[in-house]
C-alpha cells in the first residue's frame, strides 16, 4: 500500500475566537445567536468615516494564549490590512497581523513517541485578527444573506510549523491545543458556535525524503474529525497522483463533509492578491516588558502541571487523571468533590461515570451542571456512611440533576434512606423466602451461590432501601441456621 | 439689528453680540442663508454648497436661542453658522463625498469635529462641494459639477475643499471645515483669499471624516481671518477615544496666541520652495510677508529641506495605495449606490465602475497596482522610507533652532476652470503643501496679496503640535499686512 | 517598470472595477506617465531608513472591553439597498456553497 511508502507533511492554521465581551475594534457585543445585524455599529458595518480602536482584553487574551504555547510575545507588533472583496467582509479588508505578528516561535507537546521522546509541534506564530460576518447562501433564492453580528469578533490565528506527520497527530495537536486554550481561559473553543476553525496545508513525500512536496490547502474544516478525515482523503489523493508519476498541483481544496471528500475550489489560483499593508488607522501595538511579565504572572495552571499535581495529590490511575484533566472545569469540579468528600477514588469514579454520562447526554458544560460539587460530595458521604444504598444513590443523583435539590432532601422525600433495622430487614427476607420456596430450600440446604440472587430479590422488594451488607449477613445466618 | 453687515462680524463677535442681546440667536444663521441666495452659492451658481436645509438650520438656531434663555449654554460658537465639507459625516444633511456612489447617503452618525462645533453652539448651514472623495486640487471633479471661485467665477476655487474655501470667501460663513490629505485646505484657501489650517496629524479626530488616505488625512479649518480659523480649530481639536490616531495632548487656547512682537522668532525660508521657476510675483509677495515678519522682530534665514522634491511621487504612491483600500467598502452591499447584476461579481463591478468618477478610478487602479504582489517593495515600501526622510528634513531644521517655516502655498494663483487636464500636472499644485501631510506637521495658508487680481497665500509650517506658535505669527502678519493682504 | 494593458485588466479585476476596453489604452498611458514620475524614488538611498509609521510612538491606544455600542441614528434598512428579515441581501455569489464565513476560508 502506497501509504506506507509516503508520508504526509502537515501544518495547521487554527482560528480561535477570544472570550471578550465586545468586538476587537468596536463596542458591539460578541454575543452568539442574536437576530441578524443586531450587534453592529458604524465600525463593524464599515460605514464611511468609522475607525477602529483595539480592545485591551483581546490583546491580553491573545498574549496569554501565546505564552501558553511558549511563544515569545513581541514588544512591538503591527496590524495590517488584508484586502479582498467578499460580502461578509464589510470594509473590503480584514484587519489582521502580517509581517509583525503578536508572538512567534512556540511549540506544543502532543504526547510521546514509541521511544518515549515527546512529540513536539512547532508554533510559527500567533496573531490577532478580526472575524468576518456570515454569508447564508441557501436562505433566499438567488440571493446571499449577510449577517454581520460576527464581523469584527476578535480571533487569534495560531499557525503551526509543518511538523505534523499523520491525521492522528493532527487530531492530537488540535485536542491538546483546545485543552490548553480552555485552561488559560482564552476561548470557549466551541465548534458549534464557530469559535474554532481550521485550515490545513498538506504535502506528500517519500518517507526519508528531506525535500517537501507541493502543498495544497484544505479549507472549510470545522470539526476535529473533519480535519482528520480530510487529511486522510487528501493524502490518499496526493499519493495516487505521485504513484502515477504525476505532480501535485498547488491549489485550494474544499472539504465536503456530506460526501466525505475533498475537491478543488473553483476559485482560480493566483486570483488573490491580498495587497497587505500596515493599517494606517492603528498605530503599532506596543507592549512593555512589565505588562508581558504581568500576563505571565497571571497564567493559570496548564494541563501538564495540573495532571502532575492530580497524580501527586490524589494517587489516581494515569488514565483517570488524563480524563479528569481533559478540561479545567472538569478537573476543578473533581477536586472540589474530592476535597469535600475525602475519598478521591470514589469522587473520580462518580465524576467520570455518572456526571460525564449526564453531561454528554444533555450536552451541558460542567460549569453549568445543576449538581454542585458540595452536594455530590454529600451524596458520596451518605453512601460511605451507609445512609443510602449504591443503587438508591444513583436514583437520588438523577433527581439531583433534575431538581438541583440536596441529596438528603431527595432521599427523605422519596423514602430512599437505607433501612438497616433487623426487624424490617427480616420481614423482607421472610417474605422473599416464602415467595420462592424452592430456592429457599436449596439455599437452606447449603447452596450458597443462591445468596446473591436472594439479596437481589430482597433489595427489589425493599425498593432499594435495604442495607445490602446487613441483608447478606442476615441471610448468611439463615443459611447457617437452616435444617 | 446692527448697522454693520453681519458678514463682517467675526465668529467670536457673533457669539458675543448674541449673548449681549445685540443680535437674536438666529440672526447670523438667517443672514448666512440670505447671503447664500444672493451670491448664488447653490448648484446653478457658484456650486459651493451641495446640500442645505434652511428650515432645519433656522430650527437649530431657534433651539439654540431657547437654550440660551435657559442659560445653560452660550457656547463659544453660539449662533454662528458654519459649513462642512461633503466628506465629513453630519447626521441630517447628506454626506456624499461628491460621489455618485454615495448619492443621497445620509450618515447615521456624526463626525466628532461636527459634534464639537454643534456642542459649542454652531449651526451647520450647508455641506460644501469638493473633488470626489477629496481627490483633486480644483473642486472640478465632484459628481455634482465644478465649484466656481467667488472672486472670479471663470476660475477654480482650488481643492479638494473648494466649496468650503469659496463659502468663506463669499461671506456665507466665517468658519468652515475642510479636509487635507495633500494640501486640500491650504491650496483652496490660497486660491480664495482666506485662511486655511491643516493641524498636526492627530490634533483633530478623524472620526466621521470619510477616509481617503488615513495616514495623511486631517480635518482642517477655514476662517475669514486668522481669528475665525483659530477659534474653529480650538473647538474641534483634542483627543477622541474613537480615533486611535488622535493625540493625547491638551489643547491650548489658540486665540490667545497673538504676539505683539516676534522678537527672537527664527523663521526659515526653505530654498526648495522658492525654485528659480517660481512665478516672480508670488516670490515677491512672500518676500513682502517675510519683510513684515522681520519688521516685527523675527529673524528670517534661508534653510534647506533637501527631500522636498520627492514629496509628489511619494504622495502619489501612498495616498492612492491607502485610498484603494479605504474605498473598497463602497461595494453596493450595505449602503450607497447599488447597480444590480445577476451575480455578486457583476453587482460589485457595475456599482463601483458606475459609482466612481475617472480620477477616483485612476487612483484606485494606481493604488491597487503599487500594493500588488511584486510591486509593494519598489513602490509602497520605498515611498514610506522616503517619507521618513521628508519628515526628518523638518525635524532637522526645527531642531536647528528654526521656529517656523515660511513658503508660498501654491506655485500659481487660481487657474481657469478646465485648464488643467493632465493628471500629473494637476498633482503638481500640491507641490508645496504635500510635504506637511507626509511629515504630519501643522501648516496653514493666509492671504498675503494678489497676482493679477487673484489672491495668493503664504504658508507657515510649524513643528508638531506647535499650532499656537504658527497662529501667533499669523495673527501678527495679518495685522501688519492689513489690507495689503487682499491687494 | 511600465504597466501593460493586461496589468491594468488584472488590477481592475482586483479592485472590482469593470473597465471599458475603449478607455483602456488612454488609462494605460496615464498610469505610465504617473509611474514614470515615481522612478526618481528608486535612486534615493534609503539604506537603514525605517518606513514612516504614524505620528506618536507610544503605540495604539487600547479600549476597555466594556461600554455601550455606538448607536445609529436611523435603522439599517434606511441606508441599505436591500434588506430582508434583518439580513443585507446581495446577488448570490457565483461560487456559492463553497464557503461560509470568509475569514478561515476567504474566496
Ligand atoms: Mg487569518
Ligand atoms: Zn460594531
Amino acid at each position: 500500500m502506497s501509504g506506507d511508502r509516503y508520508e504526509m507533511v502537515v501544518g495547521l492554521e487554527v482560528h480561535v475566537q477570544l472570550l471578550t465581551r465586545t468586538k476587537a475594534f468596536c463596542n458591539c457585543s460578541t454575543g452568539f445567536g442574536a437576530p441578524p445585524n443586531l450587534h453592529t455599529c458604524p465600525v463593524c458595518l464599515g460605514l464611511p468615516g468609522a475607525l477602529p480602536v483595539l480592545n485591551a482584553t483581546a490583546v491580553r487574551l491573545a498574549a496569554r494564549a501565546a505564552i501558553a504555547l511558549e511563544c515569545v510575545v513581541e514588544e512591538v507588533s503591527a496590524f495590517a490590512r488584508k484586502n479582498y472583496f467578499y460580502p461578509d467582509l464589510p470594509k473590503g479588508y480584514q484587519i489582521t497581523q502580517y509581517d509583525r505578528p503578536l508572538a512567534k516561535g512556540g511549540h506544543l507537546s502532543i504526547g510521546r513517541n514509541k521511544d518515549g521522546t515527546p512529540v513536539r509541534i512547532g508554533i510559527t506564530r500567533v496573531h490577532i485578527e478580526e472575524d468576518a460576518g456570515k454569508s447564508l447562501h441557501d436562505r433566499y433564492p438567488g440571493a446571499t444573506a449577510i449577517d454581520l453580528n460576527r464581523a469584527g469578533v476578535p480571533l487569534i490565528e495560531i499557525v503551526s510549523e509543518p511538523d505534523i506527520r499523520s491525521s492522528l497527530e493532527a487530531g492530537a495537536y488540535l485536542g491538546t491545543l483546545k485543552q490548553i486554550l480552555e485552561y488559560v481561559r482564552v476561548s470557549d473553543v466551541s465548534m458549534e458556535e464557530g469559535s474554532l476553525r481550521v485550515d490545513a496545508n498538506i504535502s506528500t513525500r517519500l518517507r526519508g525524503d528531506v525535500e517537501l512536496g507541493t502543498k495544497t490547502e484544505i479549507k472549510n474544516l470545522n470539526s476535529f474529525s473533519a480535519v482528520e478525515r480530510a487529511l486522510d482523503a487528501e493524502f490518499a489523493r496526493q499519493c495516487a497522483i505521485l504513484e502515477r508519476g504525476e505532480k501535485v498541483t498547488q491549489q485550494t481544496m474544499l472539504w465536503d463533509a456530506s460526501r466525505l471528500e475533498v475537491r478543488p475550489s473553483r476559485v482560480k489560483e493566483g486570483s488573490h492578491d491580498y495587497r497587505y499593508f500596515p493599517d494606517p488607522d492603528l498605530l503599532p501595538l506596543v507592549l512593555d516588558k512589565t505588562w508581558i511579565g504581568e500576563v505571565k504572572q497571571e497564567m493559570p495552571e496548564l494541563p501538564a502541571a495540573r495532571q502532575e499535581r492530580l497524580a501527586a495529590t490524589y494517587g489516581l490511575a494515569e488514565a483517570q487523571i488524563a480524563d479528569l484533566a481533559a478540561n479545567p472545569d472538569r478537573s476543578d469540579y473533581f477536586e472540589a468533590v474530592a476535597r469535600a468528600h475525602g475519598e478521591p477514588r470514589t469522587a473520580a469514579n462518580w465524576v467520570l461515570g455518572e456526571v460525564l454520562a449526564v453531561l454528554n447526554e444533555t450536552k451541558q458544560r460542567i460549569e453549568h451542571f445543576p449538581v454542585r460539587p458540595a452536594d455530590l460530595a454529600r451524596l458520596l458521604d451518605m453512601i460511605r456512611d451507609g445512609l443510602v444504598s449504591h443503587s438508591a444513590a444513583k436514583r437520588i443523583f438523577v433527581r439531583m440533576v433534575d431538581t438541583g435539590d440536596r441529596p438528603e432532601q431527595i432521599a427523605e422525600r422519596e423514602g430512599l434512606l437505607q433501612v438497616g433495622d433487623d426487624a424490617a430487614l427480616l420481614a423482607w427476607i421472610d417474605a422473599v423466602l416464602a415467595e420462592h420456596p424452592e430456592e429457599s430450600q436449596r439455599f437452606a440446604a447449603g447452596e450458597r451461590k443462591l445468596q446473591g440472587v436472594l439479596v437481589g430479590l430482597v433489595m427489589k422488594r425493599s425498593g432499594g432501601r435495604a442495607d445490602p451488607r446487613r441483608v447478606n449477613q442476615l441471610l448468611a445466618s439463615r443459611a447457617g441456621a437452616g435444617t | 439689528m446692527s448697522p454693520r453687515p453681519l458678514a463682517d462680524y467675526a465668529a467670536a463677535e457673533v457669539r458675543d453680540a448674541i449673548v449681549a442681546g445685540a443680535l437674536a440667536p438666529s440672526d447670523a444663521v438667517d443672514a448666512s442663508l440670505r447671503r447664500a441666495d444672493e451670491t448664488g452659492a447653490g448648484k446653478d451658481g457658484l456650486n459651493l454648497v451641495l446640500w442645505s436645509d434652511p428650515a432645519a438650520s433656522r430650527q437649530d438656531a431657534r433651539a439654540a436661542g431657547a437654550a440660551l434663555e435657559r442659560a445653560d449654554g452660550a457656547g463659544r460658537l453660539f449662533g454662528v453658522p458654519v459649513m462642512v465639507k461633503d466628506n465629513i459625516a453630519t447626521d441630517r444633511l447628506p454626506t456624499t463625498c461628491a460621489s455618485r456612489i454615495l448619492a443621497g447617503y445620509v450618515s447615521p452618525f456624526e463626525a466628532t469635529a461636527v459634534r464639537r462645533l454643534r456642542e459649542a453652539g454652531a449651526v451647520v448651514v450647508g455641506k460644501t462641494n469638493c473633488d470626489e472623495f477629496a481627490m483633486g486640487s480644483s473642486t472640478e471633479y465632484g459628481a455634482w459639477g465644478p465649484a466656481r471661485n467667488p472672486l472670479d467665477p471663470t476660475r477654480v476655487t482650488g481643492g479638494s475643499s473648494g466649496g468650503s474655501a469659496g463659502a468663506v470667501a463669499a461671506g456665507l460663513v466665517r468658519i468652515a471645515l475642510g479636509s487635507e490629505t495633500g494640501g486640500s485646505v491650504r491650496q483652496p484657501a490660497s486660491f480664495c483669499g482666506v485662511v486655511g489650517i491643516k493641524p498636526t496629524y492627530g490634533r483633530v479626530s478623524r472620526w466621521g471624516l470619510v477616509a481617503f488616505a488615513s495616514s495623511l488625512d486631517q480635518i482642517g479649518v477655514f476662517g475669514r481671518t486668522v481669528d475665525d480659523a483659530a477659534l474653529g480649530l480650538e473647538i474641534i481639536a483634542g483627543r477622541d477615544p474613537l480615533d486611535s490616531t488622535s493625540a493625547e495632548r491638551p489643547v491650548p487656547s489658540y486665540r490667545e496666541a497673538t504676539y505683539d512682537s516676534l522678537d527672537g522668532l527664527v523663521i526659515g525660508r526653505p530654498r526648495e520652495y522658492f525654485p528659480t521657476t517660481l512665478d516672480p510675483r508670488i516670490r515677491a509677495l512672500c518676500d513682502r510677508a517675510a519683510d513684515a515678519l522681520e519688521k516685527l522682530g523675527a529673524k528670517v534665514k534661508e534653510v534647506s529641506l533637501p527631500h522636498t522634491g520627492l514629496a509628489i511621487p511619494v504622495y502619489y504612491i501612498i495616498a492612492p495605495a491607502e485610498a484603494s483600500s479605504n474605498l473598497a467598502r463602497f461595494d453596493g452591499a450595505r449602503y450607497g449606490l447599488r447597480i444590480e447584476g445577476d451575480a455578486l461579481r457583476a453587482m460589485y463591478d457595475a456599482t463601483r465602475s458606475g459609482g466612481f468618477g475617472p480620477e477616483v478610478t485612476r487612483r484606485i487602479l494606481l493604488g491597487t497596482y503599487v500594493l500588488s504582489a511584486g510591486y509593494y517593495d519598489a513602490y509602497y515600501r520605498k515611498a514610506q522610507e522616503v517619507r521618513s526622510l521628508i519628515a526628518e528634513d523638518f525635524r532637522t531644521v526645527f531642531e536647528d533652532g528654526v521656529d517656523l517655516l515660511l513658503t508660498p502655498t501654491t506655485p500659481s494663483a487660481a487657474f481657469e476652470l478646465g485648464s488643467v487636464s493632465v493628471p500629473y500636472e494637476m498633482y503638481l499644485s500640491d507641490i508645496f503643501t504635500a510635504t506637511a501631510n507626509l511629515a504630519g506637521v501643522p501648516a496653514m495658508s493666509l492671504p498675503v496679496g494678489r497676482v493679477a487680481g487673484l489672491p495668493v497665500g503664504a504658508q507657515l509650517i510649524a513643528p508638531y503640535f506647535e499650532e499656537s506658535r504658527m497662529l501667533g505669527a499669523a495673527y501678527a502678519l495679518e495685522r501688519t499686512l492689513g489690507d495689503e493682504a487682499h491687494r | 517598470m511600465s504597466i501593460a494593458p493586461d496589468d491594468v485588466r488584472h488590477i481592475a479585476a482586483l479592485a472590482r472595477l469593470a473597465l471599458d476596453e475603449g478607455r483602456l489604452p488612454s488609462l494605460v498611458e496615464e498610469l505610465n506617465v504617473i509611474l514614470a514620475h515615481m522612478k526618481v524614488l528608486q535612486g534615493v538611498d534609503t539604506e537603514g531608513v525605517i518606513g514612516a509609521a504614524g505620528v506618536g510612538a507610544s503605540g495604539t491606544p487600547l479600549r476597555a472591553d466594556v461600554g455601550a455600542p455606538i448607536q445609529l441614528s436611523m435603522p439599517l434598512d434606511q441606508i441599505a439597498p436591500r434588506m430582508r428579515d434583518g439580513f443585507f441581501l446581495v446577488p448570490r455569489l457565483d461560487t456559492h456553497g463553497e464557503l461560509g464565513a470568509s475569514v478561515a476560508g476567504e474566496p
